[in-house]
């Protein structure tokens, strides 16, 4: 316990002080893309449910908070919650749809939704389409910081993630958090046992799509801008890969595969389709070879510490 | 000019026609997907990436050795089949054991790197595929003229379907597929090479939908987001269907097609997505798919 709580130190620590020593503006992209693995490891990790959709929460809730930053003229941490709102409307809905059908059924009807959400998006007036929504104003948090200075952006990005992170904590670790493991691991034994597995399955559903609702609206407040991309299915892939390759079902994985993939993507953009291939590379060699996933495997080695 | 509820004969058809060529690649794909997923447990979302890579081998076949279509349409196929042994025998083999999840992550990164791969070299805009000059023109029907080539995609897929239901359901062949699906081990205890035919399964599902790529190619613009495109559609055409019956997922996909096509003429904003909205009524209505039983 001691080993973890001082590791946590240590990583808080280096949060603190990392603009001092990288840009912030990638750290904070970092930040966001970690919380959006977060959230979506929350369900498959720790509730054995694989969405491939999770990009509606994250795109969605982006599109929402920059209009509400541009057209509404909302504060930031107010079109922040309005992004966050929007997602967990989407992922009632959506959550309620999907848990209808188990396994691989559940992961192709999560695809699909968010395909709709998707299309929606291409089409609906407030998201312009191709162009995204450019140029959101991060304003001043609660009307009175002034956001454009990017250390000053990247210290509010880090609290928000602190808290969601911390939020994540407390849900694995408590009884609810219990039973979702219970479900990850025998689903029928967990239903003969008393619990109403959908509804269990419904409300991991809905905080998960938060949550990367969240990480989306901080991303769109934090880089002012909003665009297809965040919505689509390969961005739905990224965020699988991030947490296959950070470690399923551990906490700090999903941290750790978020800050690899987007450090990867910072050199190969100007390689284009290079992306893609890696990526896919990535993902093959993870599955057959790196199930655990890195954090996973320190964990494995090291006998059940992290 | 005719109309029927507004709108010109002539349009509604045209759009019914596409809609049913849709439709026949929809059934073709998702059967595909269907026989793979009985057999070898593993949703092959791959399966777009492998339709698109026979339509680029039937253009590359035309444009760099000048092979032509009907070459190509035999061709093309059994390469992708190839392909399809290849990732059997070397990656899926390895995840028999495992969740099914696993399968479906794999595949998602062969589709990656393949469509990477495809875009690397061609970029992502299109190319047009020459039509075959015994296609060009229309034949005058009456109420509609109807293109020759799209008859003729109709017409095979319809065929390919019939076909590939008759063998599962009605011969020996598929007697056995079906016994290696219900019960491999006891399959195995009558001395059929089971590996064997789960990897000839698995190439026949893709070749299916490598021969898909090729007919494809002269109707859409060969480019490597192609398989994407569909695949997502397919995914919601198997989740309406279920993946239990063939004659099922053939049913589902030309429906659908044809019900896309429709809303193309009478409310074209939701025609992208009404697939998805079908399937979320279906959930709703009946969780396990029109044809589905749970597995």
């Amino acid at each position: 316990m001691n080993a973890s709580r001082a590791l946590y130190l240590a990583l808080l620590a280096l949060l603190l002080a990392a603009p001092f020593v990288g840009y912030p503006i990638f750290l904070m992209k970092v930040l966001c893309f970690a919380l959006f693995a977060c959230a979506f490891n929350l369900l498959i990790g720790f509730t054995g449910l694989l969405s491939f959709g999770h990009a509606m929460f994250f795109g969605f809730a982006a599109y929402v908070s920059g209009h509400a930053a541009k057209v509404w003229g909302l504060t930031p941490e107010l079109a922040i919650l309005s992004g966050t709102v929007c997602a967990a409307g989407i992922g009632l809905v959506t959550g309620w749809l999907a848990v209808r059908r188990q396994g691989i059924y559940f992961a192709m009807v999560t695809l699909a939704l968010a395909q709709m959400i998707y299309f929606v998006c291409v089409q609906a007036p407030f998201t312009y389409a191709e162009d995204g929504i450019q140029s959101i104003p991060r304003g001043k948090l609660l009307g009175l910081v002034d956001l454009k200075d990017d250390t000053t952006m990247y210290y509010v990005v880090m609290v928000i993630f602190i808290a969601a992170f911390a939020l994540i904590y407390r849900i694995i670790h408590s009884p609810f958090g219990q039973v979702l493991k219970s479900i990850r691991e025998n689903e029928p034994r967990a239903l003969s046992l008393g619990y109403n597995v959908d509804r269990y399955k419904l409300l991991a559903f809905v905080l998960s799509g938060t949550l990367a609702g969240l990480a989306g609206a901080t991303k769109a407040i934090a880089f002012g801008l909003a665009t297809l991309t965040d919505v689509g299915w390969q961005m739905s892939g990224e965020v699988v890969l991030m947490t296959l390759l950070g470690g399923m079902g551990t906490l700090l994985g999903p941290v750790l595969g978020a800050a690899i993939i987007v450090t990867m993507q910072n050199y190969l953009a100007n390689l284009g389709s290079l992306v893609s291939i890696v990526m896919g590379a990535t993902f093959v060699v993870c599955v057959l070879l790196f199930r655990r996933g890195i954090v996973g495997e320190i964990a494995h080695r090291w006998g059940k510490k992290a | 000019m005719t109309e029927i509820f507004g709108i010109p004969t002539a349009a509604l058809f045209g759009q019914l026609l596409l809609g049913l060529v849709n439709g026949s690649f929809y059934a073709i794909l998702s059967l595909g997907l269907a026989v793979i997923f009985g057999m070898l447990n593993i949703v092959n979302f791959a399966h777009g990436a492998l339709y698109m890579t026979g339509a680029f081998f039937a253009w590359m076949l035309l444009n760099y050795a000048g092979i032509n279509y009907w070459y190509a349409l035999i061709l093309a196929p059994a390469a992708v089949g190839l392909i399809g042994v290849l990732i059997e025998k070397t990656m899926l083999r390895w995840l028999h054991q495992l969740d099914h999840l696993y399968g479906l992550l794999l595949t998602f990164g062969l589709a990656l790197l393949l469509e990477g791969v495809f875009r690397e070299f061609y970029g992502s805009s299109g190319m047009p595929y020459e039509l075959p000059a015994v296609f060009r023109g229309a034949f005058d029907v009456g109420f509609m003229m109807l293109p020759k080539y799209r008859a003729w995609v109709v017409v095979v897929s319809l065929f390919l379907c019939l076909f590939t239901w008759y063998v599962i359901e009605k011969t020996k062949l598929g007697a056995y597929l079906r016994a290696g699906t219900e019960n491999p081990n006891l399959v195995k205890a009558f001395g059929i090479n089971v590996p064997l035919m789960v990897t000839l399964t698995y190439a026949f599902g893709v070749g299916l939908a490598g021969l898909a790529g090729v007919m494809a190619a002269p109707i859409y613009q060969v480019s490597p987001l192609m398989g994407s495109n569909i695949i997502i559609v397919v995914f919601a055409v198997v989740v309406i269907g279920g993946m239990g019956s063939i004659l099922g997922s053939i049913i589902t996909g030309i429906a659908l097609g044809l019900i896309e096509g429709l809303t193309k003429v009478f409310y074209a904003e939701i025609s992208s997505t009404v697939v998805f909205i079908i399937m979320a009524i279906v959930l709703m209505v009946r969780p396990a798919g029109l044809f589905g039983r749970e597995k």
